[in-house]
């Protein structure tokens, strides 16, 4: 059978080839059951001021075992290139990794990337030796820049954060895919395991989500639906698939049949 | 006078708050129930290394931001 090939990002091996987000679960024991049952092994978190008031139920850390997962850190909610970098010098300093999940948000109704900002970002937090792993939109000039820019990973949306909507334009997915050398890890849009599967039809590294679990009435069952869709996406991709065509071609013998 | 009382005013999160003056930043954070290892603190724009919060003072005026990691996508 057709092997894959380990997913690395900037030297680091991953077991899985699903990334979860922890946020917007209703309890923190959810999210943990539905991380658990997504099999991920790394997951984004926020940062994000101690709420002073309630400092003993708070921080994903009195749940979430760094040891047991890869955190990724990511800037979001950030609008400017220097919000992000702030964000990100913050993240890093909590002593877990240099990884960072870069997202400079443009519009507040679509939350599509503000792409100049993120290439600007990026630039400067390379530098400062992050592995940037940065959230952009489905375009192939953008995705370009962010590799050239030094980034770990370019993550194109499927379609706008939590909007459920699945892949809005494969074409261009693949085709970053095609053009890049860095991983390309499709973040955002996904709504249900089909999706999921779909994404990673592409030939995508890997797919990163939150809502579509977390949103999900149950969100245990849904992580695990997740989890077996990107599995299948996968390896439908590795296989190859048949070439479509719009006429029917028999699958049974036409020859030996009665007279 | 808060002064007499030892008593210095701070923006702590964005919420200006007297406490008591002479305490470290580890004395700060354990007094809000607050565990050290997870907690950054951006004191005046600058980031502290953690290493140091048992030795640095808050000062009156002192602008800190305490962040820690929450749930997101």
């Amino acid at each position: 059978m057709t092997q894959d090939t380990p997913f690395v990002i900037a030297g680091r091996e991953f077991g899985s080839r699903l990334i979860v987000g922890t946020g917007k679960y209703e309890t923190n024991q959810v999210m943990v059951d539905a991380i658990r049952a997504s099999g991920a092994d790394m997951v984004t978190v926020a940062v994000r001021r101690v709420d002073l008031d309630r400092t003993k139920e708070e921080g994903i850390l009195h749940h979430l075992d760094p040891k047991e997962f890869f955190l990724l850190p990511n800037t979001a909610g950030c609008y400017t290139a220097e919000d992000a970098i702030r964000y990100a010098r913050l993240a890093r300093a909590a002593g877990f990794s240099d990884f960072l999940k870069l997202e400079v948000i443009g519009d507040e109704r679509t939350l599509v990337p503000d792409v100049a900002a993120t290439l600007e970002a990026a630039r400067i937090l390379v530098d400062e030796g992050f592995k940037v792993m940065a959230y952009t939109n489905d375009d192939l000039v953008t995705a370009l820049r962010l590799e050239d820019a030094g980034c770990a990973a370019v993550m194109p949306l499927a379609s706008p954060i939590g909007s459920g909507l699945g892949v809005v334009n494969p074409f261009f997915i693949r085709e970053i895919k095609r053009r890049l050398e860095v991983p390309v890890i499709v973040d955002a849009g996904v709504g249900t395991a089909s999706d999921a599967c779909i994404t990673m039809e592409q030939g995508v590294d890997a797919v990163l989500m939150n809502t579509a679990i977390a949103a999900a009435d149950d969100p245990v069952a849904m992580a695990e639906a997740m989890k077996l869709g990107t599995r299948a996406g996968r390896l439908a991709f590795l296989a190859g698939r048949m070439e479509a065509r719009e006429i029917a071609v028999p699958s049974s013998p036409t020859e030996g049949m009665l007279a | 006078m808060s002064h007499d009382l030892g008593t210095i005013q701070v923006l702590l999160n964005g919420k200006d708050r007297e406490i008591p003056g002479g305490q470290s930043v580890q004395d700060l954070l354990v007094s809000l129930d607050l565990r050290p290892e997870l907690v950054v603190v951006e004191r005046n724009r600058q980031i502290l290394d953690r290493n140091r919060f048992p030795e640095v003072t808050v000062e009156d005026g002192d602008t800190l931001e305490l962040v820690h990691f929450v749930g997101g996508g």
